[in-house]
């Protein structure tokens, strides 16, 4: 009989928590590999085709940059919650309800043109994904309710409300009776940033410029630190005057209103219309992303590249090797899975103890007894 | 010494030592306890009292030391060898379900498979037969916190221990049911079955305990027959008798000062079931004072702080009054702006932001108060100015420290408490609340935060002081007021003031209480 346990360690080594993500994507790949092999493709033709293919012309490098931005954008926003130890588990919906909110300029005012449209969705989309936000963020504050669950239960809810739109009241009546609306007009188009390069627009230098807006909020300002405190010692914070329920608002609408940019952005960019799925659980990985970023966000820049590859990996290799594209999933999982894993043992250290063990030197303390007693 | 492993001790434990990091919570601890006998564990907070009855427990391991059970080495290597071996515990919290009655939470301790009919048939007639009346079928969230304590007590008898061990079992009682207690405890002895009870209200221990063990700081100063001791020797043994050279200048003419302080009929209800009500307490502290507040863990004291910081507001807004101007309606924040300073008992935390820098643990207590020196347009923290303010109240207070910066977790409990402390009086306020100042501080830190304090009142300003430290109070208080249940009494000029005065307060035994007759269950 063993039994195993997790012995804090009095001293967080700082060499190895910088190197936490590294380890972690290097464990990703081996198990990855091992997937591979098992499928009965040879690991490294499946690496080169999941891993470098996707990134080796300028043109791929903007489709990577539109994969990467709902993340990084996403993901930021999710940083200052889990910094504030508030745990918001719906930035899906929260996109989702950004893109339903914004797109209903371009949907329901077809001929409003102009400069101020642009803007104008975007901002509607901050705010619908920030009003769809403040539902947890009103129950937990209310109701004590628990933000995971309140959150993710309206992820659901948004989807089928967005699925319900686009086939019932903003369906297109020229689509010939597919569930999207119409495409929108020009003025309601995310415009790219070089064209002639590639699809990517400006959602990504949205994603930069919020991650380095958020770095400067959470090392440089009160407020971050109000967020840092309250997420490590609630008490202190309470002590430091900082209210716990204004801080679960803001943190929620922050990251509701950037969830919701991420989902406008995608849409008036990206897709260019509203479809029932908008999204390929961007609201999700950008946890892992977060997470992989150490909550730092110049690390969820970087994380967020790296995740937006295993969406276009799986989809290379769905069309190379006839893979299923859920693979990419699949590779999500096991970075999150080792990102904490190795963010775990980090801090704590596993202890085996071994039962029988512990008999044998119970053994041996009841010989050594007498002659302690002697030696007295 | 080696002779007695015969029997006559049930329990013997030899040089029991648990390290925690630097902390020697408990050193080559001694311990006998005989068959049929009720023994006290007698320390202050922070002794080493809860350390040492965990590694008796079995939850946690000794680094070194030996425990003898009927003269025989053992090692308790977990609560269930505990169980095994005889060792039955009543922990000061409750660990039941709420949701459940009494005899499922009996029964989910005893793991054993028997139908819950016959473990609430033994239930209730092993509880009759003890004197402790209790309904197996009743939820256990219907109950009452001593009925709950009956079903801890019934669920470790059921289990026929030979040593059961009670951590602060009256702490959570009233008096009537305290009373009931006894008579089980007594009736458990008579059969032959021994007690481990820990507590540190003396006068119980006089009346039910055959021997005492004290701690202080880990160690055993001293065993002893408790009823042949006083109340106050016993406290004199817990607290030791260090002396510090602190300085304390009497005060002219303090009775024309104005009181900066007020607190008027603070009434306040348990916010838990475990929490002491505040019952119309009153007191003033004036202008170049320092008041203390003496009592027991537990009766009150960390309720009063939060209602006096602002950490919970009054309903009553002229209840806590600060410079004049009534404070019950403002956040911690509003107070602070009005010139108090507030330093919590806990210092990790509470007090400090374990993972946090030094620098940045001055900002969570000033970024209101000196906002214009911290904190930019646009709310960006002045880096530069927090660590030049921080390095200022390291040197003023001599903080060692390791690192120019260092987080707060990193620095010793008596150094992060004299910056706490520093980080308050560098505000120079006009009000300053200190919850146990010197709280598991060394001897040379404690009376440098002591004199501080001091110091501080004879600049003009008011300062309250509540401590569990009777010492400490005597050295640095101009009167000293005792907080018992939830009420406080007159203060006492230092100069009326004796130890056994103020211990016959703590313990509750005289009324002595302005509005004693005012008091509401």
């Amino acid at each position: 009989m063993m039994r195993l346990e997790l012995v804090k360690r009095p001293q967080r080594s700082a060499l190895f928590s910088a190197l936490s993500p590294f380890i972690a994507f290097a464990l990703t790949i081996i198990a990855g590999a091992i997937l591979f092999a098992l499928l009965g493709v040879n690991p490294l033709t499946a690496f080169r085709i999941y891993f470098i293919e996707p990134i080796s012309q300028v043109w791929q490098l903007h489709e990577l940059a539109i994969k990467a931005a709902p993340l990084i954008l996403i993901a930021v926003g999710l940083s200052v919650c889990y910094k504030a130890n508030i745990w918001n588990i719906g930035a899906e919906g929260q996109f989702i309800f950004g893109a339903i909110f914004g797109s209903a300029i371009p949907v329901l005012f077809p001929q409003f043109e102009g400069p101020l449209v642009l803007p104008l969705m975007l901002l509607l989309g901050m705010v619908g994904g920030a009003a769809y936000a403040a539902i947890p963020a009103f129950l937990k504050t209310r109701f004590n309710t628990n933000e995971i669950l309140t959150s993710l239960m309206l992820v659901y809810v948004a989807q089928l409300f967005l699925d319900w739109l686009v086939r019932g009241p903003w369906r297109d009546p020229q689509g010939h009776g597919f569930p999207q609306t119409i495409q929108f007009g020009d003025s309601a188009v995310l415009p790219e940033l070089m064209p002639d390069a590639g699809r990517a627009n400006w959602g990504f230098v949205f994603a930069l410029v919020a991650a380095v807006l958020i770095w400067i909020l959470m090392g440089r300002m009160l407020k971050g630190f109000e967020v840092r405190v309250l997420g490590s010692s609630p008490r202190a914070g309470r002590f430091a005057g900082f209210g716990l329920s204004r801080m679960v608002f803001f943190a929620f609408l922050l990251s509701g209103a950037l969830a919701g940019l991420a989902g406008i952005s995608e849409v008036s960019g990206a897709i260019g219309q509203l479809q029932p799925v908008i999204s390929p659980g961007y609201g999700f990985t950008a946890i892992i992303v977060a997470f992989l970023g150490r909550l730092n966000p110049l690390g969820i820049i970087a994380a967020g590249l790296v995740l937006a590859l295993t969406y276009l990996g799986g989809e290379a290799v769905q069309s190379a090797l006839g893979i299923s594209d859920k693979v990419a999933r699949v590779f999500q999982g096991m970075l999150l899975f080792f990102v904490l894993g190795c963010d775990t043992l980090i801090h704590y250290r596993i202890r085996l103890i071994g039962l029988a063990l512990t008999k044998q030197e119970g053994a041996a303390k009841l010989d050594a007894a007498p002659k302690l007693k002697e030696a007295r | 010494m080696s002779a007695n492993h015969d029997g006559a001790n049930l329990l013997e434990v030899r040089g029991l030592t648990k390290i925690f990091g630097t902390l020697t919570a408990c050193d080559h601890i001694d311990l006998n306890i005989a068959k049929g006998e009720i023994h006290a564990l007698l320390g202050e907070n922070g002794a080493g009292k809860s350390t040492l009855v965990k590694m008796l427990f079995g939850s946690l391991e000794p680094n070194s030391g030996e425990i003898f059970w009927n003269g025989q080495a053992v090692r308790i290597t977990s609560p269930g060898a505990a169980k095994k071996l005889g060792i039955g515990m009543v922990f000061q919290h409750f660990s039941l379900f709420e949701a459940l009655t009494a005899a499922e939470n009996i029964a989910l301790s005893l793991d054993d498979g028997s139908p819950i009919s016959s473990i609430a048939a033994k239930a209730r007639a092993l509880s009759y037969s003890y004197g402790l009346p209790l309904d197996p079928d009743s939820l256990v969230g219907d109950l009452s916190v001593g009925e709950r304590q009956r079903i801890e007590i019934i669920r470790c008898l059921l289990q026929t221990p030979q040593l059961i061990i009670l951590d602060e079992p009256t702490s959570v009682l009233t008096p009537q049911e305290a009373d009931k207690l006894f008579e089980t405890l007594e009736r458990l002895r008579s059969e032959g079955k021994s007690i481990l009870y820990i507590s540190h209200r003396l006068e119980e221990v006089k009346r039910i305990c055959d021997r005492a063990t004290v701690l202080r700081h880990g160690k055993v100063v001293g065993h002893c027959n408790p009823r042949e001791e006083t109340a106050a020797s016993l406290a004199r043994m817990m607290v030791g008798n260090e002396v510090q050279a602190v300085v304390r200048a009497p005060v002219e003419g303090i009775e024309t000062a104005q009181p900066l302080l007020e607190v008027r009929g603070l009434t306040r209800k348990p916010a838990t079931p475990f929490s002491i009500p505040l019952k119309n307490i009153s007191l003033n502290v004036r202008a170049g004072e320092v008041i203390g507040i003496a009592g027991v863990a537990g009766n009150g004291q960390g309720e009063f702080f939060e209602s006096v910081s602002g950490e919970v507001l009054q309903q009553d807004v002229a209840s806590v009054r600060i410079r004049g101007k009534d404070a019950g309606g403002l956040t911690i924040t509003g107070r602070r702006l009005l010139g108090a300073a507030f330093v919590p008992e806990e210092r990790l935390g509470h007090g400090a932001a374990p993972r946090m820098k030094l620098s940045e643990n001055l900002l969570l207590s000033r970024h209101a108060t000196d906002g214009k020196a911290f904190v930019g347009t646009g709310g960006m923290v002045k880096s530069g100015a927090i660590y030049a303010a921080s390095q200022r109240i390291i040197e003023a207070m001599d903080v060692r420290k390791s690192a120019p910066d260092p987080e707060a977790a990193a620095l010793s409990g008596g150094n992060l408490q004299k910056f706490i402390v520093g980080r308050e009086l560098d505000r120079r306020p006009s009000v300053m609340v200190v919850n146990q100042p010197t709280w598991g501080v060394d001897a040379g830190a404690a009376a440098h935060i002591r004199q501080a304090l001091i110091e501080l009142s004879r600049s003009g300003s008011a300062v309250l002081v509540i401590s569990q430290d009777l010492d400490e109070l005597f050295e640095i208080s101009d009167a000293i007021a005792v907080m018992h249940n939830g009420e406080l009494s007159k203060p006492m000029p230092i100069a009326e003031a004796t130890f056994e005065k103020v211990g016959l307060l703590m313990g509750g035994a005289e009324p002595g209480h302005a509005e004693h007759t005012l008091e509401t269950a």
